[in-house]
């Protein structure tokens, strides 16, 4: 059998995470800096040996610009597309495709925001559009809610079923030290919260918090002489259809319906062989439709699927073992962070929250209003 | 391909919608390639990338495709509704609907589209339908 190209290709050798929830007095970039410190100090590398930059923050309007600079960078290939939250998902293709095609060596991902401590709630360069804005749409809760209400409408999708992905997200958070919000949370906590949007309370929005990640990636021979277990690239696909949720052809179809179907093949993986799932969970409908876009439930039956702790700490499936957005951090564009957790676990470095014999993960990032969908499947070098 | 037009043959949209709609006037876009509705205004059709797009009048009917609440403090306006309307030709449009409670508001409603027009600027807005059809 062919593989593709790229399948393996490529290695996480550092990740590293900063300010993770509140970092007072600190600014994005030197909470983003903090990151990056850290990852390249896990892959034993410096700033200088860096030569791929894939930055992005909610603050400049040339991420790669102004990171490469503060950083002493001088990358030979650079990226700072936007897609929003999904876009450090994204990257994770891009970087893998420039360092397979020797357009750099060491490929840095980074991210940092301070959001929490400096404004108190999303930054976020997208507003709402124009056809949209004479209706006043709290952005993003609003397209979300909408989405929400749609899903329980077509599948009969419940409250309290939401409520459970918001549940499962805190009892994993309360296994991670480094989460923000630990404390003991029942469906009933998250039913009686403050309603935002209906049906859309605030306990079903992701966090506000501040927080910078990095994720340092090298090709796969370089990365077996790192110091830690290498990490490998095994998929990844990019798809988006939409910006304004008007434009769905289906509001409870996200583009993961496409992304999903082409990072599997890339990586010769299925549903079923996945250890690890590290969703993009801005919201806990997130959650639901992505299991369902991704084929590891059957569309309309994403409620159900996630009731009875399934995906909690015990359950049959892992997902968001750091406790995802909704309980561990989200600093305005979380994607970067599905990938650091992803990697923790296929290291097996997770402590109380380790997946047994985690070989194979996925990290789904979301960007947008349900816009942006990338899905990512990592291995260890069991999988290759 | 039959409808090529040089570049600066498109002719703005966006610009006449606003206009139209401060004139009480809404109207959605058809395209003549492909027969098919589209909202919001574009020079190119978003399903075939064709330039031959008229202005249709919708026939102002449509039901409520999802809705909600957006909970505001009282002094700050109070709650307010946001809905996706799918409208008679297919197309949806963020909206809101007006003319009835909160609560009463639902998926699948019927709805009227209604041309709010404040300040030198038009909005359309959406009532629930009475019968004999659209209002104006």
């Amino acid at each position: 059998m062919t593989h593709h190209p790229l399948r393996g290709s490529v290695a996480v050798g550092g990740v590293g995470t900063f300010g993770i929830g509140e970092a007072k007095g600190y600014s994005s970039l030197e909470i983003l800096a903090g990151s990056v410190r850290a990852a390249l100090d896990e892959a034993g590398l410096n700033t200088a040996d860096v030569d791929g930059l894939f930055a992005n923050t909610s603050e400049h309007s040339h991420p790669a610009l102004s990171v490469g600079e503060y950083l002493g960078i001088r990358p030979a290939f650079s990226e700072s597309s936007s897609i929003g939250g999904a876009s450090f998902v994204g990257y994770l293709v891009s970087a893998a495709a420039a360092l397979h095609l020797g357009l750099c060596n060491v490929a840095l991902i980074c991210y940092g925001s301070n959001q929490r401590t400096s404004v108190g709630r999303l930054k976020s360069k997208s507003g709402s559009q124009s056809y949209e804005a004479p209706y006043n749409p709290r952005h993003p809760i609003t397209s979300y809610a909408l989405a929400t209400a749609r899903h329980m409408h077509e599948y009969g999708t419940t409250r309290e079923q939401l409520a459970d992905v918001a549940v499962s997200a805190r009892q994993w958070a309360q296994l991670n030290p480094e989460a923000f919000m630990r404390a003991p949370l029942t469906a009933s906590d998250v039913l009686g919260s403050r309603m935002v949007s209906d049906p859309v309370t605030v306990r079903d929005c992701c966090l506000v918090t501040d927080g910078g990640g990095a994720v340092v990636l090298v090709r796969a021979d370089r990365a077996r002489d790192l110091p830690k277990k290498p990490v490998y690239f095994l998929g990844g696909a990019i798809a988006h259809w939409h910006m304004q949720v008007d434009q769905m052809k289906s509001m409870t179809t996200t583009a993961a319906a496409d992304s999903g179907p082409r990072a599997f093949a890339m990586a010769e993986l299925s549903p079923k062989d996945v250890d690890v799932l590290e969703i993009y969970d801005a919201f806990t409908i997130n959650t639901i439709l992505a299991l369902e876009d991704l084929g590891f439930c059957k569309k309309g039956e994403g409620g159900a699927f996630v009731q009875g702790g399934r995906i909690a700490p015990g359950g049959a499936l892992p997902v968001n073992t750091n406790g995802g957005g909704l309980s561990c951090c989200h600093p305005g564009m979380y994607g970067v962070f599905t990938i650091i957790e992803a990697v923790r676990q296929l290291r097996g470095e997770a402590d109380q929250r380790q997946v047994q014999a985690a070989e194979t993960a996925l990290c789904h990032g979301n960007g947008g209003r349900l816009a942006s969908q990338v899905t990512a499947l990592l291995g260890t070098a069991s999988t290759l | 391909m039959a409808d090529k037009p040089q570049s600066n043959m498109l002719a703005c949209v966006e610009a006449p919608y606003l206009g139209k709609l401060k004139t009480g006037q809404f109207e959605i876009q058809h395209c003549r390639a492909c027969a098919t509705h589209f909202y919001y205004p574009r020079v190119l059709c978003p399903s075939c990338g064709s330039s031959n797009v008229s202005w249709v009048k919708p026939s102002g009917k449509g039901v409520v495709y999802s809705t909600t609440t957006v909970r505001r403090k009282a002094e700050q306006g109070g709650d307010y509704n946001v809905s996706i309307i799918e409208l008679d030709e297919g197309v949806r449009m963020m909206s809101r609907v007006e003319g009835v409670d909160l609560h009463q508001i639902h998926i699948g409603m019927k709805v009227a589209a209604q041309v709010s027009v404040s300040a030198d600027v038009g909005i359309v807005v959406w009532r629930p339908q009475v019968s004999g059809g659209a209002q104006s």
